[in-house]
């Protein structure tokens, strides 16, 4: 209980995912919360990264910790960049109004 | 013991506020909460050693992500009673989906063992942190054997702002621009007009 290792750390991020996954189930009527849950399932990838790393004491886990920070940065720009012009072009982002497609 | 407090501190509340951004009623709201569970995953990295990470979380993520997060929820003009109409359906599928998730994945971080042989497999070890911090350390291996994919994570950033430019730039059609290369190709004809003025009559 007093003793934290590598289980607790990667406990919390297999918690936060899920969390992040409920999320996506759970809001289907808003995009922005549906990307908010992606950047929370990213956050706990990144703690499972550093867990490793550091419970290996291995440099490397941390660097592709930074790489996965740039790419979460790109997505979320881009896409947020994608919500609003589709909330230009349709005066709606709910999911189910997502169907120009026919996915 | 303190370690121990501190990260039960942390983690209770970043799972809390997690769990808050999922299921706040206002996108707003959400967002404040994911930038709590930013801190507190901030918090964590601090806790395992990564003080670099730890800051590059908080200056990356809520200095940037969440504040975009937060424009984008305020410009949106959504109306947040409508929004909300299916959560009640997809509830039950939604949790039980989770927790089958979360249930697997710790069953297996709990039973986890390292390879015996892993210890000598490792890429970079962490120099003694009495000698090299950590800032120091991550520098020298990211500008000399990760260097290639520092500069394509830097390009990565560059093609998405790009991007981000050219999917929301709006061109107003009432906004009179200059344009160069109209203005020195038109030719003679078009602009310049040779009248015979008779004398004392004016045009």
């Amino acid at each position: 209980m007093w003793e934290i290792g590598l289980a607790h750390y990667l406990t919390v991020s297999a918690i936060l995912f899920a969390i992040g996954v409920f999320g996506i189930f759970a809001n289907k009527k808003n995009v922005v919360i549906i990307m908010m849950s992606i950047e929370l399932m990213l956050l706990a990838v990144t703690i499972n990264m550093v867990a490793f790393s550091t419970a290996l004491q291995d440099l490397v886990g941390q660097i592709f910790t930074l790489f996965i920070l740039t790419v979460a940065a790109a997505e979320a720009g881009i896409g947020l960049a994608i919500v609003v012009v589709f909330f230009r072009n349709r005066g709606s982002i709910e999911v189910e109004d997502i169907n120009s497609l026919k996915g | 013991m303190i370690h121990a407090l501190t990260f039960y501190l942390f983690a209770t509340v970043g799972v809390v506020a997690a769990l808050m951004v999922v299921t706040s009623r206002n996108p707003v709201h959400s967002v404040l909460w994911l930038i709590l569970a930013f801190f507190n995953g901030a918090g964590l990295f601090v806790l395992m050693g990564a003080e670099f990470l730890a800051m590059l979380v908080v200056v990356v993520y809520v200095g940037a992500v969440a504040v975009l997060f937060l424009f984008v929820v305020m410009m949106l003009d959504i109306n947040m009673i409508g929004l909300r109409e299916g959560l009640l359906r997809y509830l039950p599928i939604g949790a039980a989906i989770a927790i089958v998730l979360a249930v697997e994945v710790i069953a297996l971080f709990m039973d986890w063992t390292m390879a015996p042989e892993a210890m000598s497999l490792r890429a970079a070890p962490v120099p003694d942190i009495a000698e090299v911090t950590n800032t120091e350390a991550l520098g020298n291996l990211i500008y000399t054997r990760y260097v290639y994919l520092f500069q394509i994570a830097g390009l990565i950033l560059f093609v998405a702002m790009v991007g981000a430019i050219v999917l929301t730039l709006r061109v107003n059609p009432q906004v009179r621009r200059q344009s160069i290369a109209t203005q020195i190709s038109r030719p003679k004809s078009e602009i310049l007009a040779v009248e015979k003025v008779r004398s004392r009559g004016g045009i």
